[in-house]
């Protein structure tokens, strides 16, 4: 009886063609290391921050006059409300963790060039999403850095020539953060912004499986196949990689709840400690300091003279990712067959970048600037690097198969 | 590449280590908050109630929440409650607005988040280091609050501490009074020195319990979750096993 139900519907709606599509005859590399547990988690991360979002929107009220206190009604009177803003509030943060995570890895892979070339920008358009999601939502709970943060982020956009004030009046609104802003932020937070990751992320995992994915040797399994056309160093995504990346959403799930449970604040980093006053438009914090995943993107911005070449700087520095399958110009993947260069100016790329997450959130003084600086010319200087070094490294010869 | 991982991890962790500091330098003074010592949070609700509360709300916090977090019987949530107050109550101030503008010139701030705003050894600090300074409105200063606005309300039971200045000689050749430290009273308060700082701590971990009570409930329900997700990965780690038992690793074929 279910037998039949369930070939009446797969008659008439592809269930098994895409189970087998994209799971139980999906082919994958066998040799996975652990950064390829990032994707998982993302879309386990992505999940949980779409449900708690739905529970916080039920108490959430998006006004100027309740939004502070409804967040505190949410931690002491609603049921469980603390342990739903407490998952959404440290799930935005492990979703950058997790985000630049999977971003090392396609860079240490070569996971971006041909033909993944489509991956990888849809990819940087999903980490765009994001961080506007992530701005927008850091505006909802009405505290001090929410409005001030957002104050200034936005007045970035006054410092572009010509349109620059009208821009930025148009996004707020009004003349200062308001309700209004307040509102729409809402509005893009929680309907617009959700929807375009969505099809970003399905767009990302489509190219991803018309290709097929890329692994640590930076190998094509689909250049060896056997009798029967599977790729020899292949084995289907169902059931090895479905157990294999349940247990990588296990142990992410104990660090999150870890976190969740005994620092849900991360010292200050993921809840900063002025985000507990409510928003007040006639006092500045002493200190704007932007949430640690901004921080990177922030201090290059200052580390600028120029305000609006500063924006330009800051916006480049995530941009220049759109470029990275033609920057780079080298035919070996993996950073395991690759020079000695080629480690050296990625792992400079990795210092600067948290280095500049550093001095992004501390108060500007002359060493920080000018460290600022210099990890600003690394962090540019990797990209001018890599097109010079793909093309002159000398490589070693990649395995026949994979190991 | 582990290392690698374990390397920006360890960083992340690094950045949050940022300290806090108090006004003119002063060093700020621990105090361990401890949430199992119910009797002590109940001596600090008692204490924040008599003295705090006078002027001070904390607006998102309600008797009955504290009665049950703390456990409390009938009488002594009874004993807590000021006149008309129902256990459903917020704990609003009990000076009218109006009346607190007229003396202090400012509406108190409400207290209920402000342990999250400042941090337990900042609290500690403050309450402990008001110092006489007649050229002040209230005769006391703070020395991590310069210029504060709020009388010491505690001078009865510590006694008015005295300051002692040294002299800082600036950049141009002038010479500044810096507060050094702080020194006992010329007058003993009703409360001998240990008694008192017992006082201010079961104060503080009451004001760190009010600003986030959800904290009791992450305490109590965290070992469950996490024991509970460490089986689950146990689980999860021997099914993968045994489905990978089949994946050998080819060995080298030439």
């Amino acid at each position: 009886m279910i037998k039949k139900l369930g070939k009446w519907v797969d008659d008439r709606l592809p269930i098994s063609h895409f189970w087998n599509a994209h799971l139980a005859q999906y082919y994958v590399p066998r040799n996975f290391n652990f950064w390829y547990f990032f994707g998982s988690i993302l879309l386990t991360i992505f999940v949980i921050q779409i449900v708690t979002g739905i529970w916080l929107a039920m108490s959430y009220k998006p006004s100027a006059s309740e939004a502070f206190n409804s967040v505190e009604y949410i931690m002491r009177d609603v049921h469980w409300g603390w342990l739903i803003r407490y998952m959404h509030s440290t799930g935005a943060s492990f979703f950058f963790i997790a985000v630049y995570l999977h971003m090392f890895r396609g860079m240490m892979y070569g996971s971006y060039k041909k033909p993944r070339e489509l991956i990888w920008i849809f990819g940087v358009l999903i980490l765009l999403a994001l961080m506007a999601e992530a701005f927008m939502g850091y505006l909802l709970p009405w505290g001090q850095m929410s409005f001030w943060g957002a104050q200034v982020i936005i007045s970035l956009f006054g410092s572009i020539p010509y349109i620059g004030p009208d821009l930025a009046l148009w996004i707020r609104g009004d003349y200062v953060v308001s309700d209004v802003t307040l509102n729409r932020f809402f509005a893009l937070h929680v309907i617009a912004l959700p929807l375009v990751l969505l099809f970003l992320i399905g767009g990302h995992i489509m190219a991803l499986h018309e290709v097929g994915s890329n692994n640590p040797d930076g190998r094509e399994i689909k250049n060896n196949k056997d009798e029967h056309g599977k790729p020899v160093d292949g084995i289907p995504f169902h059931p090895y990689y479905t157990v294999k990346d349940l247990l990588g959403v296990g142990v992410f799930l104990f660090l999150f709840a870890l976190v969740i449970f005994y620092w849900p604040d991360g010292g200050g980093k993921f809840l900063e400690a002025p985000n507990f006053i409510p928003a007040d438009p006639l006092k500045t914090p002493e200190h704007i300091a932007p949430v640690w995943y901004f921080a990177p993107h922030y201090a290059i911005l200052r580390a600028i003279p120029d305000k609006f070449l500063g924006v330009i700087a800051m916006g480049s520095a995530i941009l220049i990712f759109f470029f990275m399958p033609w920057i780079d110009r080298g035919m070996t993947k993996s950073i395991r067959y690759r020079s000695l260069a080629f480690k050296v100016i990625l792992f400079s790329f990795v210092i600067a970048f948290i280095s500049l997450g550093y001095l992004g959130t501390q108060p500007v003084s002359y060493w920080h600037t000018l460290f600022a600086r210099i990890f600003t010319v690394i962090y540019f200087g990797f990209f001018v690097a890599l097109f010079v070094v793909s093309r002159v490294e000398k490589t070693k010869p990649v395995p026949e198969r994979l190991t | 590449m582990i290392r690698a991982f374990v390397f920006v991890i360890a960083n992340l962790l690094g950045i949050s280590t940022v300290l806090a500091s108090g006004g003119d330098g002063v060093p700020l003074k621990h105090v361990d908050v401890n949430f199992s010592d119910k009797a002590a949070l109940y001596r600090g609700a008692e204490t924040y109630l008599a003295r705090c509360a006078t002027c001070h709300s904390a607006k998102y916090m309600r008797y009955g929440r504290v009665a049950t977090d703390l456990k409390l019987n009938k009488n002594q949530l009874a004993a807590l409650l000021p006149p008309g107050a129902k256990p459903g109550s917020e704990m609003m101030g009990f000076m009218s607005e109006d009346y607190a503008k007229e003396t202090f010139g400012v509406v108190p701030p409400d207290l209920s988040l402000i342990a999250r705003v400042k941090g337990a050894d900042w609290l500690y600090t403050y309450l402990t280091s008001f110092y006489a300074d007649p050229t002040k409105r209230w005769g006391v200063n703070n020395a991590v609050f310069p210029d504060v606005g709020m009388p010491d309300v505690f001078a009865a039971e510590q006694g008015v501490l005295q300051p002692v200045y040294t002299d800082v000689k600036l950049p141009d050749g002038s010479i500044d009074k810096r507060l050094s430290h702080l020194e006992g009273p010329l007058v003993p308060g009703s409360m001998s020195p240990a008694e008192f700082d017992h006082t201010v701590k079961d104060l503080v971990s009451f004001m760190v319990y009010m600003s986030e009570p959800a904290k009791m409930q992450r305490m109590t329900y965290g070992p469950y979750v996490l024991i509970f997700i460490l089986i689950f990965m146990v689980l999860l780690y021997l099914v993968k096993k045994e489905y990978w038992r089949d994946i050998k690793k080819v060995p080298d074929n030439d």
